[in-house]
Order: structure tokens, then C-alpha cells, then sequence
């Protein structure tokens, strides 16, 4: 294992913390678990600041996020291309927003964003339906599906234009106190 | 008030020519350049990534007819389809410009610049397209590519606002904004750098600027202490790796309690420091002269509290009445000896009050505020409403990383969401008269029985305890001291048993509620025992122990319930949950494994945790027993959880359940030791012969003593006994401050009640809103239809005259 200082120089380090939740050594244990994730593609050395992405296939079987079944919106949302191919800063974004430490209205920004499964800007009635499949593993019926996301639609649409924008989303998601502690990754 | 303006949609219904007056966006091609590659985009993106306002994600067939932008279709399942011009207008509306949030603006901006930086072949989306997208407001610019120059302007503008910031507020803006990590870099890259501008624009003010440079590096130097604080601190955070894994497996509900015991450890360290500090310390340091005789140790001493632990520090009657000075030849008792030049006499009746009352201030401080910062994170003004839409984007816990916790969280899901579409359709149905009486009745049975198992624990409780007075020779003998503690803690752990038997015939609608009114009960049952535990030491121990030290004993009996507690709590554990989960695999053949009880157990420590603040002016140490015992209880309840349970299948609203455990332990909790402690200083006469209030009526006296003691010392510190005098004995101040609060309180309420008004609305206004906008794109698309009806009529009339004049010779 490298010394820290070989690995980032003390002015990527500062930016790193000043930018992200985290502090200096939770930042150099991201980049290890990083660096675990593709050994050969990964450098030990960052001070160059190499143009490194570990493809979606690797990150996707983190334990972190392996049985997560909004795990590919996730890497999408937060990679810089929406491929899911992710670059140790877009690692660190990920993290560092899913994290305790981050307030709630970035990460209502970034769950309307995973949610939004055309990236349209909005939560329409199919990304809802895509939605509420994907948290069921497609055990409930066709019928179902649809009077849930008519259901939600009804509580969550302030202006009855028939999906929600993210105004709503924040609206609805201040009224659900335990968004915080759900929409939350432990590293 | 202002007139509304009155908009006139004037559009000519046959236009000559096809360059008429309408103000479409095609026609805007030629009059301004740099629109015109954006229109292009704009309809080419439209017709390959679908269109806007379709119900569900288009098929192919869809798309492949409006190629051309002729006439209105009707797309599949009779949803209209809107026409090209149509959506062109619509893709420049404000709400899909400029009406979000600001973060995400910039992030849209910054991120369609990083793109357009690195020339990606990607095309920019509509969304990507700013205020320029518009093209009545915008003026003509020569510039080349009008797009960066925007985003240039709202970049740079943006560095300069953090340029403003401090140090402190610029990190925690980043921190916040909804941007790539890159992005952040390069802005606090150049928001750090001119220095010398800020220094030349203070210098302008007035300032000096080395001044200005000693306050950056000490706001840097600040700013850097208080990451390594930071860090530090989340190094001592213990257990990271056993919460991770908890709540890996068993998601936020469990994870909730083991959080709980965390914020109890930290209670009580702070509890423990100035008690540590000032009282056990110092006695320490100045031991009494040891009595005449010490009894061996044996080993019940560990669960009575008595023998050899009775004239140690853990106990009330260690500690002296006197002033300790620095030791000299003959014993610091009763100030036979001179006082040294550099010794600091230390009066340690003052002092144990004193620490005992500022502990316990600050508990009462850092209490009230952790529960009124979970109350706000928590309670929301209408929360209660949107539970389908925060099922579908609130349930999923992220924490969970196993594969079976997570086929666990799907089945819950599920069940959860076919639960609410169940009760909804249930609602419709009428609720006749009679079943709602059977379920009243039912329920005030229950209830009855409830109480009356309470009543009948509180009876066997208090004959239990006269019983011991009473009997001759109990409190000579160790071991039957502990048949009191034996019984309280078997009738704890029994009656809740039996509370959840009853609570079966009631089969409420809402878990939650369930699970409400059983944390209910235990609690009654719970305080309603400590209230009696506290009536026999404080009203009958004190009268029948007249000539012994009491307070050693209210110390040792906390003691005792204390360890038994905890004894009682592992054997629970055992049986509850080990030899259940054992029985109920092999006997009764069920593969599930018993379910963790949350409200049980968080009711058992906050249980504990008042045992611990109603003996701490008895046995300061007690603190320190309560952080081994919850560092040991961690353990087993985490091997327990990890071997033999499961999580609650229903579904747990982990903050509100957290904002309800604190504000547990803040009211009945901590208000009752406060109460306790209040009347055992105020009003019990301390006893004769041990304790640093030997000599007093009460303990409060102390204080009194040193205030009479500072009158006599003269004219500088007359303040202190003014204060004291007109404070803190005249009741009229306190009259005055409950008033303030009250008003305080009244404005707040007030001050709710008229946001929620304001916020009902708002919310009519959005839905207003939201109903004109559609009022209008209907109306566009309409006037649109009938023009494009009316130029494929005059195309049609033009080239096939011939066919038409056939066709009409036809059918005549």
C-alpha cells in the first residue's frame, strides 16, 4: 500500500476535503476501495491526474451496491458520460453525496435524477412504473403497478400536469423525514 | 390592485402567404442567424428522442409518423399527439429553462460546458439550451457560439460570490451544490487565487491589508484545527464497521437502536467527566480515616453493593463534610490543621452539590436540545399525507448490502404497497354502527386489563417493599437485600409478555399504532414501579433508618436493580431470543426466525438510563457502571441480533420512532430523576453520621452557608448573595420568566399556524397553475391544427385540382 503521499499531492488531498463530505483518511480508503476494484486499470499514483475509468461491469459488484436494484441508474447518474463508467472523482461524488453527512436537498437533486429513468427532467408515469417494478422485483400485477404510480401521481403532483419535476419531488420528500436515513450508503 | 393584462390571441385564419405574420419559430430562421442552427437541433432531437408530453416512453411506431410535421396525430391509445411547432414552443417554456432550482441551472450549465470544452460528439439536449432558447427576448449578439458566452457570464459571476465567502461558507456551498466533483475543483481552484484582489479591494476600504492577511491565515489556520479535530473525533467513533454491518443486514430499523445505545454511551461519559473531575477525584485524593471495621470481600458484594464496596467513592457516605486542604500531619477533618500557604482549600460539601447540580444542567441542556433538532428533522407540517409516493421513493433502505436482507426489503415492499392499495379500497366500504361499538368495546377491555395488570405490579410491589421493612434482619443479611430488585425485575419481565398477548385481541388497522400503545404501557408500568421504589426509599427508609447512613442504602438498592437489570436483560435475550429461535425451528417447524423488538428493548434502556440518573446523587460512580454495562450490552445484543433474529416485517418510520425514544428519555426519563433529586435536596434532612451534608437540615443548606459565608467576606462579592437573594429564593423572577416562555411559545404556534394557511395556498396556486398552463397548450395546439388544416387544404387545392373535379364527376 502506497503512503499517502505518494498517491495524491497535499493540494488534491486539500481539494478532495474541502469538496467532498469527507476527511483525509476516509478519502485515501476510497481510493483503495477504488483501486480494489480494477488493480491493473487503476494507478497507484494520482498526482498526474490520469484519465482512469473503471467500467460499470466492476462497480457494479461492489457489496455496497450489488443488490441494489436502482445500482445501474446510480453509476449513471453519477458518472460523467451517464454510461456508468466512473472516474475516481465521480467514485468520490457518488459517495460522498450518498453519505450521511450530505444535506437532504443534494440528495433529493441526485434521487430525482436516479429515478428519472429517460432523463427527461421529469418523473413521468413510465419512469414511476419502472420505479415501483424494479422495488417489487415484478411481483405485483400489471393493475397494481399502475393505481400505485396513479396514487402517487395524485399526492405528489402539485401542478396536475401529469408527472412531477423536481419541485415536487423536494416538496414531497421534505414531508418524509426518513428519506435521510434511507437514501444512504455506509462505507 | 393592478388590472390583470388582457392577452389577445389574434391569429389570422387563412394567412396569404406562407411568410405571414404568426409568430412561429420557423419564421424566426431568417430573421435571426444564430436561432436558426439551435431550431435544427432542436426539431432533430425532438423527432429521434421522442416527444414531451406522451404518457408512456413511445414505440417505434410513433415516431416513425411524425417524420414530417404535417398534422396532429393521434399517437397510440388516443393520446394526442402534439405537432412539431407545438413542442418547439413548448421546449422554451420557462419551467423547462429557468423555473428550477438554481443548482440545478448551474450544474446543467456547467456540465454543458465541460462537455462543449472537451467537444464531445455528444448533441446538447433541449434542457441544455438557456435562456437563448427564447427568441423574442434575446438580443443579437455577434458572438459565435451565444450558448458559452452565457454560461462563461454565469460562471464567472458564480466565482466571484465565492470569492466573497469565507473560507468556512465557501466549503460548505460547494459541498452543497448539485455539481460534478471536477467542476467543484476548478471552482475553488478560482475562487481561491486572486488573493490580492480581495487584499486590494479592502485596502480600498480602509483597511490594512496585513491586517486582512492575518485574519485569512488565522481563519485558515482555524479552519485547518478543526479538520483535525474532526478527524479525530470520527477516529474514536467506535463500532463503524459493526453499524455498517448491522445495518447492512438488517437496515434502519435495528440499526435505530444500536444508534440509540450510542447516544446513551455519550450521555452518560458527559454525565461522568465533572463528576469524575470534582468529586471522586479530589476525595480520592484525601481518603477519610477508614472505619473501625472492613469486612472481607466476598463476591456478592458485585451484586449487592454492600460488604467491602460500602465505604469506597462508589457510595455518598465516603465523601467529607469539610473543607480538604493539602494533607498535613494530623487528618483534614474538621480543619485541625492550619491551612498551608499554597494549598487551595476545596469545600467539598459546595462542591458535590454544585457538580451534581451543573451534571445535570448540562444533561438536562444537551437533552432538550438533541430531541427539539430530532423533532424538527422529523415532524413536518402535512407528513401525514403522500404515503404512496413515499413508499415508492423512501422505503428502499441503501444500507442494505446482503442478498437475503434485500429479497427481505423487496417482500416488505411489496406487502407494504399491496397493504395500502388494500386499505384504500377498503376505505370506500361503510363501517357499519355496530362493528364500530364491538371495536370500542374491545378495545376498552383490553385497556382494563392492561391497567389492571399495572395496578396489580404497583399492589405487589409496595406490600413486597413494607414487607422488607418490616421484616426484622433484612438489612443485616446481604443476600435477601436482593428479593426487592429480584421481584421488580421479574414483574418487568413479565408483564410485557402479557401486554402483548392482549394487544393480539385488538388487531389494529395501522402498525404503527400497535406499536405506540405497547411502548405506552410499558412505560406506565415502568414509571408507575420506579414511583413507588422512590415513595419507599425517600418517604419510609429515611424515617426507618434514622440513625444509619440512608443515603448509602438508596445508593446500594440503585445499585442492585442496576446489576439486576442488566442480569435480567441477558437472561431475557437468552431465552427471549436464542432458545425461542431453537424451539420454534425444531418443535415447531417454522423457518422464521423471531423478530428483533425494537420498542422493547430501546424501552429497557431508557429504563436503565433513569435508574442510573435518579442514584447518581447517591453513588456518584454510577455512570461509569452504566457506560460497562451498555458497552457489554452492545455486544451481546449484537451477537444476539446477528444469530437469532430477523428484521420487523412491518414497516418502521425509523427518525419519527427516534424523535419519540428521546423525547421518551427527556420527559417522563429524565423529568422524573429531576423531580427526585429536587425533593432529596430540597426537602429530605441528609443523615447524621455519614456524607458531606451531615451537619445540615437539607442539602441545599450548603449553598446557603457559602452565600451567608461570601456576605461576611465583604463588599466585592456582594453581587453573589444579591443575586442569590433576589433570584433565587424570591419567586417572583421565576413568575416572570415562565411568562416569557409561554408568550414564546404562543408566538411560535401562532407563527405555524399562519405558514400552514400560507402553505395551502401556495399549493392552490400551483394547482391553478398547473390547470392554465394545460388550458393553454391545448389552445396553441388547437390554433396550429388549423393552420396546418389549412395549408394542407390550399396544397391539396393547388396540385390536385384535376382528381378532385373527377371525383366530383364521379358521384354525380
Amino acid at each position: 500500500m502506497g503512503n499517502k503521499h505518494t498517491v495524491f499531492t497535499h493540494e488534491q488531498l486539500e481539494a478532495y476535503q474541502d469538496c467532498t463530505f469527507f476527511t483525509r483518511k476516509e478519502i485515501m480508503r476510497l481510493y483503495y476501495r477504488y483501486q480494489d476494484l480494477a488493480p491493473q486499470l487503476v494507478p497507484l499514483d494520482y498526482t498526474s491526474c490520469p484519465d482512469v475509468k473503471v467500467p460499470y461491469e466492476l462497480i457494479g459488484t461492489m457489496p455496497e451496491l450489488k443488490d441494489n436494484p436502482f445500482r445501474q441508474r446510480i453509476a449513471q447518474v453519477f458518472s460523467e458520460d451517464g454510461d456508468g463508467h466512473m472516474t475516481l472523482d465521480n467514485f468520490l461524488d457518488m459517495f460522498s453525496v450518498m453519505s450521511e453527512m450530505a444535506p437532504r436537498d443534494l440528495k433529493a437533486y441526485y434521487a430525482f435524477k436516479i429515478y428519472d429513468f429517460n432523463n427527461d427532467d421529469y418523473i413521468c408515469a413510465w419512469d414511476l412504473e419502472q420505479t415501483v417494478t424494479k422495488l417489487t422485483r415484478g411481483e405485483l400485477n400489471a393493475e397494481e403497478v399502475s393505481l400505485v404510480c396513479e396514487k402517487v401521481l395524485d399526492e405528489a403532483d402539485g401542478d396536475h400536469d401529469g408527472r412531477l419535476s423536481l419541485e415536487d419531488f423536494q416538496n414531497m420528500i421534505l414531508r418524509a423525514p426518513d428519506f435521510l436515513s434511507t437514501f444512504h450508503i455506509r462505507i | 390592485m393592478a388590472q390583470p393584462p388582457v392577452f389577445v390571441l389574434s391569429v389570422p385564419e387563412t394567412p396569404d402567404d406562407p411568410e405571414g405574420q404568426e409568430p412561429s419559430p420557423y419564421d424566426e430562421s431568417e430573421v435571426h442567424d444564430s436561432f436558426y442552427q439551435l431550431i435544427q437541433e432542436q426539431s432533430r432531437w425532438a423527432a429521434e428522442e421522442g416527444l414531451e408530453l406522451q404518457q408512456r416512453e413511445p414505440g417505434p411506431g410513433a415516431l416513425g409518423a411524425l417524420g414530417d410535421d404535417h398534422q396532429a396525430l393521434l399517437g397510440p391509445e388516443g393520446v394526442p399527439v402534439h405537432s412539431m411547432a407545438t413542442l418547439r414552443i413548448l421546449a422554451s417554456m420557462p419551467s423547462r429553462t429557468i423555473g428550477r432550482s438554481r443548482g440545478a441551472i448551474l450544474s446543467q450549465l456547467y456540465n454543458r460546458t465541460v462537455r462543449l470544452r472537451r467537444r464531445a460528439a455528444r448533441r446538447p439536449q433541449l434542457r441544455d439550451v438557456g435562456r437563448s432558447a427564447r427568441p423574442s427576448l434575446r438580443l443579437y449578439d455577434l458572438e459565435l457560439d451565444p450558448l458559452v458566452l452565457e454560461e462563461e457570464e454565469k460562471r464567472v459571476l458564480l466565482v466571484k460570490e465565492l470569492q466573497g465567502l469565507t473560507v468556512a461558507q465557501r466549503d460548505h456551498v460547494l459541498r452543497g451544490m448539485p455539481l460534478s466533483l471536477a467542476e467543484k475543483r476548478c471552482l475553488r481552484e478560482e475562487s481561491r487565487t486572486p488573493r490580492g484582489k480581495r487584499r486590494a479591494r479592502q485596502g480600498g476600504r480602509g483597511l490594512p491589508s496585513c491586517c486582512s492577511q492575518l485574519q485569512d491565515s488565522c481563519v485558515l489556520a482555524l479552519h485547518n484545527l478543526g479538520l483535525v479535530l474532526l478527524s479525530g473525533l470520527q477516529a474514536l467513533k467506535p463500532w463503524r464497521y459493526a453499524l455498517k454491518r448491522i445495518g447492512g443486514q438488517f437496515g434502519s430499523s435495528v440499526l435505530s437502536y444500536f444508534l440509540f445505545l450510542k447516544t446513551l454511551l455519550a450521555f452518560n461519559a458527559l454525565l461522568l467527566l465533572p463528576l469524575l473531575a470534582f468529586i471522586v477525584g479530589v476525595q480520592a485524593a484525601f481518603p477519610p480515616a477508614p472505619p473501625a471495621s472492613v469486612p472481607a470481600f466476598t463476591g456478592l458484594e458485585l451484586l449487592t453493593g454492600g460488604g467491602r464496596f460500602a465505604h469506597t467513592v462508589l457510595y455518598y457516605g465516603y465523601y467529607s463534610n469539610a473543607t480538604l486542604s493539602q494533607p498535613c500531619a494530623s487528618p483534614p477533618d474538621g480543619g485541625q490543621c492550619p491551612p498551608e500557604a499554597g494549598g487551595l482549600p476545596y469545600n467539598m460539601p459546595l462542591a458535590y452539590l454544585f457538580t451534581v447540580g451543573v451534571a445535570f444542567f448540562i444533561t438536562c441542556i444537551t437533552l432538550v436540545y438533541s430531541m427539539s433538532r430530532s423533532f424538527g428533522e422529523s415532524y413536518r407540517v402535512g407528513s401525514t399525507s403522500g404515503v404512496h409516493a413515499i413508499s415508492v421513493f423512501c422505503s428502499w433502505d441503501y444500507k442494505v448490502t446482503q442478498k437475503w436482507a434485500s429479497r427481505l426489503q423487496h417482500d416488505n415492499i411489496r406487502t407494504q404497497l399491496k397493504e395500502l392499495l388494500a386499505v384504500w379500497q377498503l376505505r370506500r366500504g361503510p363501517r357499519s354502527m355496530c362493528w364500530r361499538l364491538r371495536r370500542v368495546a374491545v378495545l376498552g377491555l383490553v385497556w382494563l386489563l392492561c391497567l389492571g395488570i399495572t395496578l396489580g405490579c404497583t399492589v405487589a410491589v409496595y406490600s413486597f417493599s413494607e414487607l422488607m421493612i418490616k421484616s426484622p434482619g433484612s438489612t443485616e443479611r446481604e443476600g435477601a437485600l436482593l428479593a426487592l430488585p429480584l421481584v421488580v425485575c421479574l414483574l418487568n419481565l413479565g408483564a410485557p409478555y402479557l401486554y402483548r398477548g392482549l394487544a393480539a385481541l385488538e388487531r389494529h388497522d395501522s402498525p404503527v399504532l400497535e406499536v405506540y400503545v405497547a411502548i405506552c404501557r410499558n412505560l406506565i408500568l415502568k414509571m408507575v414501579t420506579l414511583g413507588i421504589l422512590c415513595y419507599h426509599w425517600l418517604g419510609r427508609r429515611v424515617g426507618t433508618l434514622r440513625d444509619q447512613c440512608w443515603e448509602n442504602f438508596v445508593g446500594q438498592e440503585l445499585y442492585r436493580l442496576m446489576v439486576m437489570d442488566f442480569l435480567f436483560t441477558l437472561l431475557d435475550t437468552l431465552f427471549g431470543e436464542l432458545v425461542w429461535r431453537l424451539i420454534s425451528e425444531r418443535t415447531l417447524k417454522r423457518r422464521g426466525k423471531p423478530e428483533f423488538d425494537i420498542a422493547g428493548n430501546v424501552l429497557e434502556l431508557i429504563y436503565g438510563q433513569t435508574l442510573t440518573w435518579l442514584g447518581v446523587l447517591f453513588s456518584p460512580l454510577l455512570p461509569a457502571m452504566q457506560i460497562i454495562k451498555l458497552l457489554l450490552l452492545f455486544y451481546v445484543k449484537k451477537t444476539s441480533l446477528m444469530a437469532n433474529c430477523q428484521a420487523p416485517r412491518r414497516p418502521w418510520k425509523a427518525s419519527h420512532m427516534s424523535t419519540v425514544f428521546i423525547s421518551l428519555l427527556c420527559f417522563p426519563s429524565f423529568l422524573g430523576a429531576a423531580i427526585f433529586l429536587c425533593y432529596a435536596v430540597w426537602q429530605v434532612k441528609p443523615s447524621s453520621i455519614c456524607g458531606p451534608f451531615r451537619t445540615l437540615d437539607t442539602m441545599y443548606e450548603a449553598g446557603k452557608v457559602w452565600v451567608r459565608h461570601l456576605e461576611r467576606a465583604g463588599p466585592r462579592v456582594s453581587w453573589l448573595p444579591w443575586i442569590h437573594r433576589y433570584l433565587l429564593e424570591n419567586t417572583f423572577p421565576i413568575y416572570l420568566v415562565s411568562a416569557l416562555l409561554l408568550a414564546v411559545i404562543y408566538l411560535n404556534i401562532q407563527v405555524v399556524k399562519g405558514q400552514r394557511k400560507v402553505i395551502c395556498l401556495l399549493k392552490e396556486q400551483i394547482s391553478n397553475e398547473g390547470e392554465d398552463k394545460i388550458f393553454l397548450i391545448n389552445k396553441l395546439q388547437s390554433v396550429y391544427e388549423r393552420k396546418e388544416r389549412s395549408r394542407v387544404g390550399r396544397t391539396e387545392a393547388a396540385v390536385m385540382p384535376p382528381a378532385l373535379f373527377t371525383d366530383d364527376g364521379d358521384t354525380w
